[in-house]
């Protein structure tokens, strides 16, 4: 009996080493089938379309071309024929990175506190207050736009109150500005960053606060030295769930900047749609997720480092 | 004897403290006052929920007190918050920061004080050899283990030199070796550092084998102060002495009582001296009469103070437990230490005789 088990136990194991990669692999096919239909198909159309000749009335030609990809940073000067930086492109590009960097900090100024407050709350209150979070999330994008449209436009709540209380004598101009893109995008994005930082703070142990008041560490102290280091991976994490997708907004810039304050989406949209560019707005579109990728690797190494030992 | 003259540490004053508003209040802490001198080795001891844990909490500076004062070396200590009390707390979770090495925790508190690097590395240095942790000092607090991490929780505490150490159940998540070599170590830092300890705990083996004094709690009140010897052979209530090791209680007719002896009369009919509690009434009815196991000896039955029959005989290493169904009825138990040679001389079954020495019966307050 006991040679039987002995003799069969290393065959069992392989056996069930081939079992378990089997399964795992079946387990993992309908997952890799989508990404690879829905996510690095298109992905790869549009990394060839970067490189074609854009067609006259949209769609693309099949002969190579890098132009698409030049036009990116520089454009031909359409009467002396030079080449020189392209304002246009580059002034979006700069606006996306530049307001979604503002956004992430809006974001974490706001939703840092507001984290901190839910999850000091007693235990019962903590999901009433992230219900009261989550609400507007399931409202639709666009209703959601249009409602800070109408706060601030021209004669809109904001402007009538002010102008109604005598502080302003005429509307402040704040729609179709950088302002209502922040605000906008700052509104729409903030659950992002409450959600993971209150994550890691609910985690916290709270006696390592009391611990450090205790040791002598002023309030300032004790956020800069105990809480922000290990809620650092929320704080981490939330940025980029805000920073990627201000990155690529389309609606609230749209909705908001009104065709003044265009963003790399709608820069794209325009290639594809009334500029009939495809190829450059494929390669505009690489960029984006140049950016983005940039980003994710950033919070891969960050948490990678740190994260790992104390969450 | 000659009379220390010591300064009053921390002095708390009718201190009170209720949780909860209308029908649901709780009353944590019942008036309490208590004077705790210096470099004094402080136990409170209670079952829990007996507000010991919110003394410490108080006095540390995380909850205010509803009514009451307290005071470190005469100056009022609740006017300021948490950060700028001479006092440190050794959490019972420990509470070491994960995100530092042991040598960083202990360093903390010194940082904050805004000391020269120079001193906090001599303090840390220091400190790391006081509680034997040096070869650990560069290690994270997830890598070493739980009696290391206790070493490491008391090292920062006591880095800062506070005038009062205050330690909340610290021992009570090691394994009973490691609990038992604390004990001595804790007793010998403090010996060693001089500063004064109030011990929160609920095991009684911990408070009598630590203190100088001890102070027993039960729903917010201090029931009785004193050493452990004190609260172990002179308990005044039936609490502290149920609370306190094993206790036989004997129903007893109080004769009456001058100064701390008292006369009572057994169940049985025997009279005997006994030690009364302070504050009892005089003379007149019955009272409870606590004697301790090991305080008590079996006889013959013939012309012993009281008499039954023994019921069980429980062999427990260094002691053998007998249990006598007494005639009068109800149980009492009496403890022998066991020696080599000893022989088994009484047998389950027999009738036996108890007798105790006079004096060392306590009657107790009701």
């Amino acid at each position: 009996m006991t040679d039987v088990a002995t003799d069969s136990a290393p065959d069992l194991g392989v056996a069930r080493a081939r079992r378990s990669r089997n399964t795992r692999a079946l387990l993992l096919a309908p997952a890799m089938l989508i990404l690879l239909v829905a996510a690095t198909g298109p992905l790869l159309i549009v990394l060839v379309y970067s490189f074609l000749t854009p067609g006259d009335y949209g769609g693309v030609v099949w002969e190579f071309s890098t132009k698409a990809w030049m036009n990116v940073v520089v454009e031909r000067d359409f009467f002396s024929g030079e080449l020189q930086l392209a304002d246009a492109h580059l002034s979006v590009l700069w606006r996306s990175v530049k307001l979604s960097i503002l956004t992430m900090i809006l974001a974490f100024l706001f939703g840092f506190p507001t984290a901190y407050f839910i999850a000091t709350r007693p235990r019962g209150q903590r999901d009433v207050w992230m219900l009261l979070i989550m609400i507007p999330f399931w409202t639709n994008l666009l209703i959601r736009t249009f409602a800070i449209m109408e706060l601030i436009r021209n004669q809109g709540t904001l402007n009538t109150v002010l102008i109604w209380l005598g502080v302003i004598e005429q509307p402040i101009q704040m729609l179709f500005t950088e302002f209502s893109l922040l605000l906008g995008m700052t509104y729409v994005y903030l659950p992002l960053m409450i959600l993971p930082i209150y994550a890691s703070m609910e985690r916290l142990d709270f006696s390592l606060v009391e611990a450090a008041y205790d040791l002598y560490a002023t309030r300032l102290e004790v956020l800069r030295k105990v809480i922000f280091p290990l809620v650092k991976p929320g704080v981490v994490a939330g940025s980029i769930l805000v920073f990627v997708p201000c990155l690529g907004a389309y609606v609230t810039p749209r909705v908001l900047g009104g065709g003044k304050q265009l963003m790399l989406g709608n820069l794209i949209e325009l290639q594809f749609g009334q500029l009939r560019n495809w190829p450059l707005g494929a390669a505009l579109s690489l960029t984006l997720l140049v950016l983005v990728t940039v980003a994710l690797l950033f919070y891969v190494r960050t948490i990678g480092r740190e994260g790992e030992r104390h969450v | 004897m000659v009379a220390l003259v010591v300064g009053q540490m921390i002095e708390l004053e009718s201190l009170t403290k209720t949780f909860g508003t209308g029908s649901e209040v709780f009353t944590a802490l019942d008036d309490v006052s208590i004077t705790i001198n210096s470099n004094e080795f402080f136990t409170l001891l209670g079952p829990s929920g007996c507000g010991k844990t919110t003394i410490l909490r108080v006095i540390a500076g995380f909850i205010d007190p509803t009514r009451g004062k307290v005071s470190l070396d005469g100056g009022d200590l609740l006017t300021s918050p948490p950060y700028e009390r001479p006092v440190n707390t050794v959490f019972q979770s420990y509470a070491l920061f994960p995100h530092m090495t042991v040598a960083q925790n202990i360093a903390f508190g010194l940082e904050m004080l805004r000391k020269s690097q120079k001193e906090v590395a001599e303090t840390v240095k220091e400190m790391l050899a006081l509680v034997r942790m040096t070869e650990m000092a560069d290690r994270k607090t997830d890598q070493i283990s739980g009696g290391q991490q206790q070493r490491v929780a008391l090292a920062r505490a006591l880095a800062p030199r506070p005038k009062v150490l205050l330690l909340d159940e610290p021992l009570s998540a090691l394994d009973f070796k490691l609990r038992k070599d604390m004990q001595l170590e804790l007793k010998r830092l403090q010996h060693e550092t001089g500063i004064t300890f109030i011990f929160v705990t609920h095991d009684q083996d911990e408070a009598l084998t630590m203190s100088d004094r001890v102070a027993v709690m039960n729903a917010g009140q201090i029931r009785q102060i004193g050493s452990p010897r004190d609260i172990y052979i002179r308990p005044v209530e039936r609490f502290v002495a149920d609370f306190i090791g094993d206790t036989n209680f004997l129903p007893v007719d109080l004769l009456g009582t001058t100064g701390d002896a008292a006369r009572v009369r057994l169940a049985s009919g025997t009279e005997v001296e006994a030690q009364a509690a302070r504050g009892m009434q005089a003379a007149g009815g019955t009272v409870t009469m606590a004697v301790r196991p090991e305080h008590a000896t079996l006889e013959p039955p013939e012309g012993a103070m009281m008499s039954g029959q023994l019921a069980n005989v429980v062999y427990v290493g260094t002691d053998t437990h007998y249990h006598v169904e007494l005639a009068e009825g109800g149980r009492f138990v009496i403890r022998r230490q066991n020696s080599p040679g000893q022989t088994q001389d009484w047998q389950e079954g027999q009738q036996v005789g108890l007798a105790f020495a006079p004096g060392v019966g306590q009657v107790l307050r009701d």
